[in-house]
């Protein structure tokens, strides 16, 4: 039985406060009116030396450069309104994701009949116990954008809509009712799942015979038809529909990719912790070992999607689709190459080795640079479309990710009490614990 | 000195693994063993060191893609810069996402090609060459260990009778 470290419980709550109160400090310091913002952008104009457009200058006198000017401190003002909601957004949406994850890889699991992967199935339900929480908070977050509480979701908007016949033709699929039914039908039916199958491993421990074991078996593979479905429909509800005039056919599983490797990677790195406090001795190195691969492998495969996805529009150079990436090349350039970087290049080199695989602390380096770059991954497909080029990874960013992730170690190593950390009642288990690569 | 060796046979590989453990815990030198199929951690039991292979796939892989990258800039960009339906051709950097897929299949070609290559010339394997083969029923279902004889052969043998073989040869090694 596990018992959550008074410490890693106060780091937990720590995280929250700080997150809170920087979270707080993003949305007090968003401008409250235009006018601010057209202060600011004076401002900014004066520091850095520079007139604002000649043109716009000398003809500032005429009616039709004022507009101009005004419309685009209207632009920027909304951009930055957006800015402390779009962090909590990447960040919430991020976690979730995680949890999500790691419950596909675990009805995978179960369905594949994996021998090896029995000893970490309370690591992963933990990790999972985050789905509900992030869930009510993710709607919540979705009920504030369909109140006009922020201007995220363009199509949510009547005003927008009127004017754009685009959004208009997609209205019969993007409007808010059918939006907050279809996530609220997500949630639920991910989080039945996932506490029904809680609820089975936890029974089979006491069980003799395996009929908990079956209805499991049956249970999630009807859980992953489920979900490679809706899966692809919340990429495109939830992170598409941000960009209502692009669209791409492989971006349901280009999520799903991400979202796949950060799950893995933080279900390494619980249990590299919860073995370095010496409560899984029953998890060896080549249960590590299979993990890592699956990191490296997923790499890859995010790689491929990215890439494929990329190159298809770059290549056709289509002007409706390739805007999407023309704005990520020219206003979030760093972030956009760098994870790149990050979540391809630097696992490929690192994780290639079989020797580097088994030992904790390559892991560790390893999933946290996979996870950054998976953040920024995120980052990339949210922001260009909420903040535009009023980007920038600061108090609010960082401390949204602070608030969600205090959150989220609260609620895993929580659940991870509640439990005996081996699954028992497996009739794989005896497989798994003997598992050597 | 010469050049005997002793072949004990066996008939399964779990009596196999004990004899290898036994026979190099007593000191003798395995010359060889020969198996119908792979007998899982034999290698470790007898001592082999781990394979280099995929350190020089790793190699080749590095040779075809810096080759590829090569190949593409010299022939797309620095050859004969066309513009082929509006792609831009002024610098590698610019044109590299069309040239991926092909720096990825040359560099597992390099990497799959020569590596098996390797393993063929590494384990003296081509068409035409005389099997070494100390009994046809090593490919069936006999396992044979080869000890070299260092010593007292009687001595040997008799060791070798306990580890459960099912027969005896003493040969001279060609």
């Amino acid at each position: 039985m596990y018992t959550f470290s008074s410490k890693l419980k106060t780091l937990s709550l720590a995280l929250m406060i700080i997150g809170l109160l920087g979270v707080g400090y993003g949305f007090l310091s968003a401008p409250a009116s235009v006018d601010e913002v057209k202060v600011l952008l004076q401002e900014s104009h004066n520091t850095h030396g520079e007139v604002a457009t000649p043109a716009g200058h000398a003809a500032a006198e005429s009616g039709v450069a004022v507009q101009a000017e005004d419309a685009h401190a209207e632009h920027i003002f909304h951009l930055l309104k957006n800015k402390p909601w779009s962090a909590l957004y990447v960040a919430l949406f991020f976690f979730f994701m995680i949890s999500l994850g790691t419950l596909a890889f675990y009805a995978i699991q179960h369905v594949s009949q994996a021998g090896w992967s029995i000893v970490l199935f309370r690591v992963m339900e933990a990790i999972t116990a985050y789905l509900p929480v992030g869930g009510v908070l993710l709607f919540v977050f979705f009920v504030l954008s369909a109140t006009h509480m922020n201007h995220l979701f363009v199509w949510m908007d009547p005003e927008v809509v009127a004017n754009d016949a685009l959004i208009q033709n997609k209205s019969g699929y993007l409007n808010v009712p059918f939006f907050l039914i279809r996530a609220a039908i997500y949630i639920i039916v991910w989080v039945l799942y996932r506490n029904y199958a809680r609820k089975m491993t936890i029974a089979q421990d006491a069980l003799t015979d395996l009929s908990n074991y079956r209805k499991l078996f049956k249970s999630s593979a009807a859980f992953l038809v489920f979900f490679l479905v809706t899966e692809s429909m919340m990429s495109w509800d939830w992170i598409m529909s941000l960009d209502p005039h692009w669209y791409s056919t492989l971006f349901g599983w280009y999520v799903f990719s991400s979202l796949i490797v950060s799950a893995i990677t933080t279900i390494a790195l619980v249990s590299i912790y919860l073995k370095g406090k010496g409560y899984l001795e029953f998890v060896n190195n080549s249960h590590l070992h299979d993990l890592a691969k699956f990191m490296f492998g997923f790499s890859i495969f995010w790689a491929y999607l990215w890439f494929s996805q990329f190159m298809l529009i770059w290549y056709a150079n289509i002007p409706e689709e390739v805007t999407y990436f023309v704005t990520r090349f020219n206003d979030y350039k760093v972030p956009f190459l760098g994870m790149v970087v990050l979540n391809f290049v630097f696992p490929l080199l690192i994780l290639m080795n079989s020797d580097f695989k088994r030992v904790p602390w390559f892991i560790v380096t390893a999933g946290i640079i996979v996870l950054i770059g998976h953040y920024i991954d995120i980052f990339v497909m949210i922001m260009p479309a909420t903040v535009g080029d009023q980007w920038f990874i600061g108090i609010s960013e960082i401390s949204s990710i602070l608030l969600v992730l205090g959150i989220f170690i609260y609620v895993v190593f929580n659940a991870m009490t509640k439990a005996p950390l081996l699954a028992k009642g497996s009739p794989f288990i005896k497989e798994s614990e003997h598992f050597h690569y | 000195m010469s050049n005997k060796v002793v072949q004990a046979m066996y008939n399964d590989d779990d009596i196999l693994m004990d004899a290898v453990k036994e026979v190099r815990a007593a000191n003798y030198h395995i010359e060889e063993v020969y198996t119908p199929f792979p007998v899982h951690g034999l290698d470790k039991a007898m001592g082999l060191k781990g394979t280099r292979i995929a350190i020089t796939a790793f190699m080749y892989g590095c040779v075809g893609l810096v080759f590829s990258v090569w190949m593409m800039n010299y022939m797309m960009i620095e050859q004969w810069p066309q513009d082929i339906g509006g792609k831009p051709s002024f610098a590698f950097i610019q044109n590299m996402p069309a040239f991926v897929p092909i720096m990825f299949e040359m560099t597992v070609f390099f990497a799959a090609h020569l590596m098996v290559i390797t393993f063929y010339m590494r384990s003296r394997l081509w068409p035409f060459k005389e099997a070494e083969n100390p009994d046809p029923r090593t490919t069936d279902d006999m396992f044979v260990m080869e000890v070299i004889v260092d010593g007292n052969e009687d001595e040997l043998i008799a060791f070798l009778e306990k580890t459960g073989t099912v027969e005896i040869k003493v040969t001279e090694k060609h």
